[in-house]
């Protein structure tokens, strides 16, 4: 016991900053991509015809924006793109409460707005969670657990994943949802109490990510719930946990 | 028990019974011996019997009938060797005699129909729609329609006799699967595993490629894997175009797969103390992790090194600074890990819990042909980086490393002393990177030609066999993730064990769903 409390004492705080100090990333990290279609090559798509995933609308278009509930931040289409009309800044900030919200454009922040009042005080200061992997690659379901440990400590804003949905005031749905799980997501969803949210975390649960198309997967939480909406979009591949931290702290109203 | 050396050597002389190859080695998709299904079944026995390994098993329609492809590696030689069979609407079954073919004749019997005759556990594998119209082999009505549960479990009868059903969603962020065990008391006599909620299609979406999608598609075959697929994945591209990676390339992929390697062990290390009820390690083993998937992120600017591999070299290099840096952090994270880690093995009540819980025999893990750590826990000698070594591995070699007892003890055991000989080499490669180019152009794939892509993940070994058509398209792309053998031994560690153990059983395997399931 003593040695484990010296190691202890040695080992000194482990949570970040966030969301009081700035969070930290590596440089070559990439998070919201900036478009500037003034530099776009006439007729040029390189960009779109490098993405794996479909995200770049309208490319080479003034109106060019990528859909980041498709986009896997590779940063190939940044890479094709020789007159740097394309460039992922280290924006960590990507989570939207509507589909549309997703598409950047231009170099403009994405910040979720909180949810409406009267459910944003039941949830404000403790919201549990039920996680839903639903053909998740696992990616997305490691960068959840890791927002829950002693670094990124979801746990002090009351954010915590149970273990029934009898439990939960919400799901959150990675994967581009399997036909295999269509059932079980649906009864999990039934059998959370209301009032009650859901979050899709990663471009699968989001549009179907890379697996989009394939008519072994439903394309992502919205078409699987048939009509339930989505409270909250996570976007990555997988996202960073600080992304998921910052869209759930907007969405609880708790920073701005 | 002493290991044929070379089991394919009778087969080799004098007869045409197989083609040979090595991992990454592409060979004419017409030179591999089609026999009757009799010799097919003599050939494979015999090899499996004289100590080779089945690596992997496909299927590829040909007119009405199956082209069935074995896959058998000779790992003290380092060699391959490769054998087919035309199979009508059923044949003889293997694994009878050989257990460890029945995921793959089970594979092969949902896609395409064919009855595998005397598998004695003749079930659907992941539940998804068949290849071509005809009949089920498991004859339902529509297995279109079925999902993951929806068959007879084998069920064990007796007055005092329960069944207990777990998922396909679990109490903590875990991907989905279903265990069925029938217990007497807390005794478990039986688990069966229920697999197939991850498919996704990935097989499927990969014909015809590649394309730019396909890279994106083998990333995320397995998200804690991206690395070792997507290594498995563009390596069987430039086998497939004659390309050599450069120097620079190959070291950099090393390094980023012993990261990944580093990232989960460590992680495992953390879920295992946890699942033991030991908080410390558990707490600083889980932020730990962090710090091996924070330096795959200074590399590509990922946590789990997505973006990172291109087909004909990496996306991204190092400069002469932030590669002494890297490897100045990887080697102070890891004396942190070895003292968190150190905590957790002095403490009685853990080695209490970790000893001869969930044995796995040595005999019962080279029959049902298990790989990679769980493995070697198993005093099982196996390990691709040095049996059928690719890119750096060809000149660095990493020591294996054994356990024998085959419990839980000895695969986290494993884990610590790879993660040991993963960072030696880490260090080693980050301070001496070859000079030159990171990355070269890819000529077109070379038109009908078979090969296999082998790559030791973190959790055993990979096998990715990519077959051509006449344009140099995927006509079949093959996925074997090293868990397709693992779970039948995570079942078999059960065997009579205790039922509160199956958490720490399970997590000490620790095996891929979405892998599985593709």
């Amino acid at each position: 016991v003593i040695d484990i409390l010296k190691f202890r004492l040695g080992y000194g705080r482990q949570t970040v900053a966030f969301p009081d100090g700035p969070p930290r990333f590596p440089e070559r990290f990439r998070g919201r991509p900036a478009l500037d279609t003034d530099r776009c090559a006439i007729d040029c798509i390189a960009c779109a015809d490098a993405c794996p995933t479909e995200a770049v609308l309208d490319a080479g278009l003034m109106t060019m924006r990528i859909d980041l509930g498709r986009c896997t931040f590779c940063g190939d289409c940044a890479s094709a793109c020789a007159p740097g009309a394309i460039r992922f800044t280290n924006d960590h900030r990507l989570s939207a409460r509507s589909r549309d919200a997703l598409a950047a454009s231009g170099d403009e922040p994405i910040l979720a707005p909180a949810l409406r009042e009267e459910v944003r005080r039941v949830f404000r200061r403790s919201l549990k969670l039920r996680q839903v992997s639903a053909a998740g690659c696992n990616g997305c379901e490691a960068e959840l657990n890791a927002s829950g440990n002693i670094q990124f400590d979801a746990g002090r804003f009351g954010i915590q994943f149970v273990a029934s949905p009898r439990h939960a005031d919400g799901i959150v749905v990675t994967g581009p949802v399997s036909e295999n799980m269509r059932v079980a997501l649906l009864k999990t969803w039934e059998a959370v109490p209301p009032p009650r949210i859901v979050i899709a975390v990663g471009a699968c649960a989001i549009s179907g990510g890379p697996f989009r198309g394939s008519p072994a997967v439903c394309g992502g939480a919205e078409s699987a719930l048939g009509g339930i909406p989505v409270d909250l979009y996570v976007p990555g591949c997988p996202p960073h946990p600080i992304t998921f931290l910052d869209g759930m702290l907007r969405l609880l109203g708790r920073m701005r | 028990v002493t290991v044929a050396t070379e089991p394919l050597q009778d087969r080799r002389s004098g007869s045409d019974d197989v083609v040979e190859t090595w991992n990454g080695e592409p060979v004419d998709a017409a030179a591999v011996p089609v026999l009757p299904i009799e010799r097919f079944r003599r050939v494979v026995l015999d090899v499996l019997g004289a100590g080779g390994r089945l690596s992997a098993m496909l299927a590829r329609p040909e007119g009405d009938r199956l082209l069935v492809t074995a896959v058998l590696a000779d790992d003290p030689e380092g060699k391959l060797a490769l054998l087919s069979t035309l199979v009508g609407a059923s044949y003889p079954s293997l694994s009878a005699e050989a257990p460890s073919a029945q995921a793959f004749e089970r594979e092969i019997a949902e896609q395409w129909g064919v009855v595998p005759e005397g598998h004695p556990w003749l079930k659907p594998l992941r539940f998804e729609r068949p290849l071509r119209a005809g009949p089920d082999a498991f004859g339902r009505k529509d297995p279109r329609a079925t999902i993951p549960g929806e068959y007879p479990f084998f069920a064990v009868e007796g007055e005092e006799v329960h069944e207990v059903a777990v998922g396909p969603v679990h109490a903590g962020i875990i991907e989905p699967g279903h265990f069925r065990f029938q217990c007497h008391g807390e005794k478990v006599f039986h688990l069966e595993i229920v697999l197939g909620y991850q498919h996704r299609g990935i097989e499927t979406m990969l014909r015809g490629g590649p394309d730019r999608r396909s890279l994106a598609l083998a990333e995320s075959i397995a998200g804690d894997t991206s690395v070792g697929h997507a290594l498995a994945y563009v390596r069987a591209l430039e086998s497939l175009s004659g390309h050599m990676a450069t120097a620079r390339a190959i070291a950099l992929r090393g390094v980023a797969l012993e990261l990944e390697r580093l990232a989960n062990h460590v992680g495992d290390l953390g879920m295992l103390a946890n699942d033991v009820g030991f908080l410390p390690t558990a707490s600083y083993c889980g932020a730990l992790r962090a710090d091996f998937l924070n330096a795959l992120a200074e590399i590509c600017g990922s946590r789990f090194g997505r973006g990172l591999l291109a087909p004909g070299g990496v996306k991204f290099d190092l400069g002469a600074e932030g590669a002494r840096a890297l490897s100045a952090r990887v080697r102070a994270s890891w004396e942190k890990v070895r003292a968190a880690a150190g905590l957790m093995y002095e403490a009685p009540s853990v080695r209490a819990r970790f000893e001869g819980t969930g044995t796995v025999s040595r005999d019962d893990a080279i029959a049902i042909g298990l790989v990679g750590p769980a493995a070697r826990a198993c005093g099982v000698d196996r390990d691709v980086r040095r049996d059928h070594a690719f890119g750096i591995y060809r000149f660095v070699h990493l020591p294996v490393v054994l356990a024998e007892s085959g419990d839980v003890f000895a695969r986290t055991w494993i884990r610590v002393l790879e993660c040991e000989r993963s960072v030696e080499f880490v260090v080693s490669q980050l301070e001496n990177l070859p000079e030159g180019p990171i990355r070269t152009e890819l000529a077109p794939l070379a038109p009908r030609q078979i090969v296999v892509s082998m790559v030791e993940g973190w959790r055993g070994e990979i096998a990715h066999v990519a077959v051509t058509d006449e344009r140099g398209r995927f006509e079949r792309y093959k996925v074997k993730d090293p868990s397709f053998h693992n779970w039948l031994g995570l079942a078999l560690a059960l065997r009579d064990g205790q039922i509160s153990d199956f958490p720490l059983c399970n997590k000490s395997f620790n095996l891929s769903y979405a892998g599985h399931d593709l």
